[in-house]
C-alpha cells in the first residue's frame, strides 16, 4: 500500500472510532448504564434516560451514519480514491 | 363498506402492484438474479433494505411487546437499529468493494478455505430458514384475521405470491417489490399512530405526543408518561418508565440482549446481501443511512404506539363492566387473543399484574351469563381477570381508536407487506447459498450461466415449500429458534467479517476455530436453557442475549489462533488492502 493510502486508512479508522464511541455513549451508557440517574431529569413528559433508550439513541444512530458518509466522501476525494 | 370488502380491495390492489413490478423486472442472468445487476440507486436500496429488515415481528408484534415491557422494550428498539451503525461503518462499504454475490463468498475468499465457506453457508441457510418460517405464519395469521380464510389457506396464498415474484425477478424483482412494500407498510403503520396520538394528546406527531400531556378526560393536562406510571403502579405493575426492578431483567442482561440484537442485525445475511446491489462503495455507505432513516420512522413510532395502546387499553377496559366493554374487545375475544375470566363474579373486568389463568385461553364453547366466552383454564391466585395477547396491540389499534374501516384494511395490507418483503429477501439468501455458493463454487465450477440461473429458481421453489411447510405445521420451537438465528448471526459472521477487513493478520485457522467456538458455545447455551430446562448459568444472561458472549469468544479465539499460526498468504493481504480502498468497485464481478 502506498504511503498516502496508509494515511487514508488511518483517518478512516479514526472517524470510525470516534463515531462508534458516540454510538456507545448514547445507547449503552445513557440508555442502559446511567438510565436511572438520567431518569431524574425530565424533558417535557420524558424521563431523560427512558427517552434515550426508546427514542433519542435512534435519532443519533441515523445522524452518525450520514456524518460518516459525508466525512468519507470528502476523504475519498482528498486522497483521490473516489469513483 | 365493510372491513371485509375494504380488505379485499387493499390487499388485492397491493398484491397486483407487487406482481406487476415483478413482471416488469424479470431477469435473464445470474447478476440480475443475485445482485439486481448491481445498479440499484442508494435511495431505492435504502427503502428495500428497510422493508427487507422489518418483518411481521417488527410490524405486528414489537409495539405490543414494548407496551407490556415498558422501559425494557428498549432492547428491541436500540438493538434492532444500532446494528445499522456497525453495518454502515464496519461492513457494508468493504463488502461492496469486494463485490461478489454472497456473504459466504467473502468468507471463503478472504480466508482462502472451502471449509470456512461451507461453515458460512450452513449458517446462512439455517438463519434464513428459521426466520422465514415465522414470516409465513405471520402471513397466515393476518389473512385469517382480516379475510376470514383458514390460516393454512393464507400461508398457501402467501407462498404463491412470493414464489412468483422472487422466482421470476430474483434480487431485481425483490428489490423493486420491497420498495412498494415499504411504502405500503409505513403508511399503514403511521396513519393509525397519528390518529391515536391526535386523539389522546392532540399532538399529530406520535414521537412528540408520546411525551406530551393528555388532552381530555379525567387525566387531562397530565403528562401521558406520568399518568401511565401512576396507573401501572396502582394496578400492581412496575412504573412504565422505570428501568430495573423486581421481576424485570437485570442491567447486565439488558446490556447483553441489546448487544446481541445489534451485532446479530449486522451479521444477518439477508441484510448484508442488499449492499451488493448498489453501484459503488459511496452508494453502499449512503444506502445504509437511508435504510436506517426509513427504519427509524417505524422504530421511533412504535414506542409511542406502545404507550398510547397501553393507556387506551387500561382506560377503556379496566374496571369497566363487561356489558360496557368496547366493541374491539368483543371482536378480538372471538379470535381467542383476548379473554376474560370473572373470578370474583362482579361482572367487572379487573386488569391487574400477574396472569389471569394458566396458559393461553382454552374456550369451552359456552357463553357466560354476560355473554363472555368461558375459558376452561385453571385460574391463578392473582386478582387479574384479563388475558390479552401482546400481538393484538398494533392490529387492534385502529379499532380501539374507532378509525374507519379502510384504515383497518390498510393495516392488514401493511402487515402482509412486512411479512412478504422479509420472506422474499430470506428466500433469496437460501437460494443463492445453495445454487451459487454450494453448487457453483464448491461442486461444479464449470456450470453454465443458464443452468445456474435455473438452479437458483428451483432453489427458490424448494425454499418456499420448506417455509410453507413450517408455516402450516409450526414446530413448537419457532419462537425459541429466532433467538438462535440472532445468536448465530452475532457469534458466527460478525467477528470474522470485521476482522477480515480490519486485521490483515487474521488467517484461515483462526477464522475456522473462531466460528466453531462462537457458534458452538452459543448453540450449547441456547439448547441447554431453551430445550433442556437448565437455568441460565452465565451471569444469568438470557438465551436471547448469549450471542453477545459468543461473539466475544469468536473474536478472542480467532485472534489467538491466528497469532499462533502462519500469517495469510501475500495475495490475501493484497485483497484486504484493495477492499479498503473504494476505487474500482465496478460491477459485482464473478471471477
Amino acid at each position: 500500500m502506498a504511503k498516502d493510502l496508509k494515511v487514508y486508512w488511518r483517518r478512516n479508522v479514526r472517524y470510525m472510532i470516534v463515531l462508534l464511541s458516540i454510538w456507545f455513549l448514547v445507547s449503552y451508557v445513557f440508555g442502559i448504564l446511567l438510565v436511572e440517574p438520567l431518569n431524574a431529569i425530565r424533558i417535557g413528559g420524558f424521563p431523560l434516560g427512558f427517552w434515550f433508550a426508546q427514542q433519542g439513541s435512534i435519532y443519533v444512530f441515523v445522524v452518525l451514519i450520514f456524518v460518516y458518509f459525508l466525512l468519507m466522501s470528502r476523504l475519498d476525494k482528498e486522497f483521490d480514491v473516489n469513483e | 363498506m365493510s372491513i371485509q370488502i375494504w380488505t379485499y380491495i387493499m390487499v388485492g390492489l397491493t398484491f397486483g402492484i407487487y406482481i406487476y413490478i415483478a413482471w416488469r423486472s424479470r431477469v435473464k442472468d445470474t447478476r440480475g438474479f443475485y445482485v439486481a445487476g448491481g445498479g440499484v440507486p442508494p435511495l431505492a436500496n435504502g427503502l428495500a433494505t428497510a422493508a427487507d429488515w422489518m418483518s411481521a415481528a417488527s410490524f405486528i408484534s414489537m409495539a405490543g411487546l414494548i407496551s407490556f415491557m415498558g422501559y425494557q422494550g428498549c432492547v428491541y428498539l436500540m438493538g434492532w437499529t444500532g446494528g445499522y451503525v456497525l453495518l454502515a461503518l464496519m461492513l457494508a462499504p468493504y463488502l461492496r468493494k469486494f463485490g461478489k454475490f454472497t456473504v459466504p463468498d467473502f468468507v471463503g475468499d478472504r480466508y482462502y478455505s472451502t471449509a470456512a465457506r461451507i461453515v458460512a453457508l450452513i449458517c446462512a441457510i439455517f438463519v434464513s430458514l428459521t426466520y422465514v418460517a415465522g414470516q409465513m405464519r405471520g402471513v397466515g395469521i393476518v389473512f385469517s384475521r382480516f379475510l376470514g380464510v383458514d390460516v393454512n389457506t393464507g400461508v398457501i396464498i402467501g407462498m404463491f405470491i412470493v414464489f412468483f415474484y422472487a422466482g421470476l425477478g430474483g434480487m431485481k424483482g425483490i428489490t423493486w417489490t420491497q420498495v412498494a412494500q415499504y411504502i405500503t407498510l409505513i403508511i399503514a403503520f403511521l396513519i393509525p399512530a397519528v390518529a391515536i396520538s391526535m386523539k389522546i394528546t392532540g399532538n399529530p406527531i406520535p414521537q412528540l405526543g408520546f411525551g406530551d400531556t393528555i388532552a381530555q378526560g379525567q387525566d387531562a393536562g397530565q403528562y401521558l408518561m406520568e399518568t401511565l406510571n401512576k396507573i401501572s403502579v396502582d394496578l400492581g405493575f412496575a412504573e412504565y418508565t422505570s428501568a430495573f426492578g423486581a421481576g424485570q431483567k437485570s442491567m447486565l442482561d439488558v446490556f447483553a440482549l441489546t448487544l446481541a440484537l445489534m451485532v446479530g442485525t449486522a451479521g444477518l445475511p439477508h441484510v448484508i446481501i442488499r449492499f451488493y446491489t448498489v453501484p459503488n462503495v459511496r452508494a453502499a455507505r449512503l444506502s445504509a443511512g437511508y435504510a436506517l432513516l426509513f427504519i427509524a420512522i417505524l422504530y421511533t413510532t412504535a414506542p409511542a404506539v406502545a404507550g398510547f395502546a397501553r393507556y387506551n387499553m387500561i382506560k377503556t377496559v379496566n374496571d369497566v363492566t363487561y356489558a360496557e366493554a368496547p366493541s374491539w374487545f368483543k371482536n378480538w375475544e372471538e379470535t381467542g387473543l383476548v379473554a376474560w375470566m370473572d373470578k370474583n363474579g362482579d361482572g367487572i373486568i379487573q386488569y391487574r399484574a400477574g396472569d389471569a389463568f394458566k396458559g393461553s385461553p382454552q374456550f369451552t364453547g359456552e357463553k357466560g351469563s354476560l355473554g363472555q366466552l368461558m375459558v376452561a383454564n385453571a385460574p391463578t391466585d392473582s386478582p387479574n381477570e384479563l388475558y390479552v395477547d401482546r400481538d393484538i396491540m398494533v392490529l387492534a389499534n385502529p379499532e380501539m381508536a374507532n378509525l374507519p374501516a379502510w384504515v383497518i384494511a390498510l393495516v392488514a395490507a401493511g402487515g402482509l407487506a412486512a411479512a412478504l418483503s422479509t420472506a422474499s429477501g430470506l428466500l433469496l439468501v437460501v437460494a443463492s447459498s445453495i445454487s451459487h455458493d454450494l453448487y457453483y463454487r464448491v461442486i461444479n465450477r464449470q456450470a453454465s450461466e443458464k443452468s445456474r440461473l435455473l438452479l437458483g429458481r428451483i432453489m427458490i421453489g424448494v425454499a418456499v415449500l420448506i417455509a410453507g411447510y413450517f408455516g402450516i405445521n409450526p414446530p413448537g420451537f419457532v419462537a425459541q429458534v429466532v433467538a438462535l438465528a440472532f445468536g448465530l448471526g452475532a457469534s458466527s459472521f460478525f467477528p470474522i467479517l470485521v476482522l477480515g477487513v480490519f486485521w490483515k493478520r487474521a488467517n484461515r485457522e483462526g477464522a475456522i476455530a473462531g466460528m466453531i467456538s462462537g457458534i458452538g458455545f452459543t448453540m450449547l447455551y441456547i439448547i441447554q436453557t431453551k430445550f433442556l430446562g437448565v437455568d441460565p448459568w452465565f451471569f444469568g444472561i438470557s438465551p436471547e442475549g448469549i450471542g453477545a458472549v459468543g461473539m466475544v469468544l469468536n473474536f478472542v479465539v480467532t485472534i489467538v489462533v491466528s497469532k499462533l499460526t502462519a500469517p495469510p498468504p501475500a495475495e490475501i493481504q493484497e485483497l484486504v488492502e484493495s477492499v479498503r480502498i473504494p476505487r474500482g468497485a465496478g460491477a459485482a464481478v464473478d471471477h
